[in-house]
């Protein structure tokens, strides 16, 4: 009964997690459009993104600007964060059920997965 | 081009993979990545970026719809998502470090693998009725919803997975792409899971695999908002479209057309990446 509640749950945080990221980007994007569509598009070079937008520090400075890149990334960013959760909420649901290995298991790819987005991506 | 032009042909683009890649059962990335390299000349590492990210934003949407079916099996899947993850890490480590043209002929490489097993679609492996010591050790068996009630199933060869998980995360690092392929040939053929248990399954770890390499990509600047917008709206889009077309339509001539033109753009990635021309 528990499983199929947290499931649910689940099902629900990951549906609401992806329409808002989309809200955030498609919200960011037309800003973008709207103040640089006629400029020539230059995607073909790679430069790699400013500083500013490397960071998570940077990304919510911009988005505080109503920079439309800036609130194009908060959302891609989000969408990032929904997947810890979706982790954190399946080492929960074996918690729930007092499965040690499992709650070990998903600790361990819970660990990896903060590793590389606030250590390595740092 | 101008911006608003070059993102309405990437959205329609997308949203047509997208809707291709759930049809198909090839998935949004494997055929989103050389159409905006070879297309729309958009550079490898943002299309991979792109690629990356909505390949996150799919796995997500359809593992809401999944979960609620009683297909996906959670611990087969968060078992499997340790090498998938480690793998993950690395292929993006990795992938900072690679020369473009290399990434293109890898690419091309796992293009043209993807096009082989979509055009031999294997015959569904009759489900294992013996689980194998670790399954049993982690009690992995499950059963699944069949006609008139739940038929119950167990893994075998779990380490063997367990291995193939590593590639297919490493894969999906190195080149943005969910490797479902990979990852529902290592459950359905070598773990012997039943067919519906390992597509959802491997969804629901593509997300996460994915979102493991993101922070490394953000950092690395490959994630660029003007290229990505547009492909994550339009292939999540897609993909919910093509979810919906799949119960109405047959799509085995599709399959068979679709592996042919994935043949023919891992053949023209293979030549750019060689060529210097990326």
């Amino acid at each position: 009964m528990k499983t199929a509640r947290i499931e649910h749950i689940l099902g629900i945080v990951l549906l609401s997690g992806v329409l808002s990221s989309a809200g955030f980007v498609l919200a960011g994007g037309a800003m973008y459009v709207a103040r640089h569509g006629t400029e020539r598009a230059h995607y073909r070079i790679f430069r790699g993104e400013p500083s500013d937008l490397r960071s998570l520090q940077g990304v919510l400075g911009d988005a505080r600007e109503f920079s439309g890149r800036g609130i194009i990334l908060l959302g891609l960013m989000f969408l990032v964060a929904v997947q810890i959760i979706r982790v954190g909420l399946t080492c929960l649901l074996f918690a729930w059920n007092r499965d040690r290995v499992f709650v070990m298991i998903s600790l361990l790819v819970l660990v990896m997965l903060l590793y590389g987005i606030l250590i390595e991506g740092r | 081009m101008t911006i608003i032009n070059l993102t309405m042909l990437i959205f329609a683009g997308s949203l047509a993979a997208g809707v291709i890649g759930a049809l198909t059962g090839l998935g949004g990335g494997v055929l989103l990545v050389p159409m905006l390299v070879l297309l729309f000349h958009i550079n490898l590492r943002y299309a991979v970026g792109a690629s990356l990210i909505s390949v996150i934003a799919t796995s997500s949407g359809a593992a809401a719809a999944y979960l609620r079916e009683g297909y996906t099996n959670l611990r087969v899947g968060m078992f499997l998502q340790v090498s998938a993850t480690a793998g993950a890490l690395l292929g993006a480590i990795v992938a900072g470090h690679l020369r473009a043209g290399v990434i293109a002929v890898i690419f091309g490489l796992v293009l043209m693998y993807s096009a082989f097993l979509s055009f031999r679609r294997q015959e569904e492996v009759e489900p294992s009725g013996l689980p194998g010591p670790l399954a049993a050790r982690l009690k992995m068996g499950s059963s699944y919803p069949v006609p008139g009630g739940w038929k119950s199933y167990y893994p075998c060869h779990s380490f063997a997975g367990f291995g193939i998980m590593l590639v297919a995360g490493t894969l999906s690092g190195l080149l943005g792409i969910g490797s479902g392929a990979v990852k529902v040939l290592a459950m359905d053929q070598v773990m012997r899971l039943p067919y519906k248990v390992s597509t959802t399954t491997s969804n629901f770890m593509i997300g996460i695999t994915a979102a493991a390499s993101a922070g490394i990509y953000f950092r690395d600047g490959f994630i660029d908002p003007g290229v990505t917008m547009p492909v994550m709206l339009g292939v999540f889009l897609g993909a919910l479209v093509g979810a919906k077309l799949l119960m109405r339509i047959k799509t085995e001539s599709l399959r068979l057309f679709f592996s042919l033109v994935i043949l023919a753009m891992a053949l023209e990635m293979i030549y750019s990446g060689l060529s210097g021309k990326l």
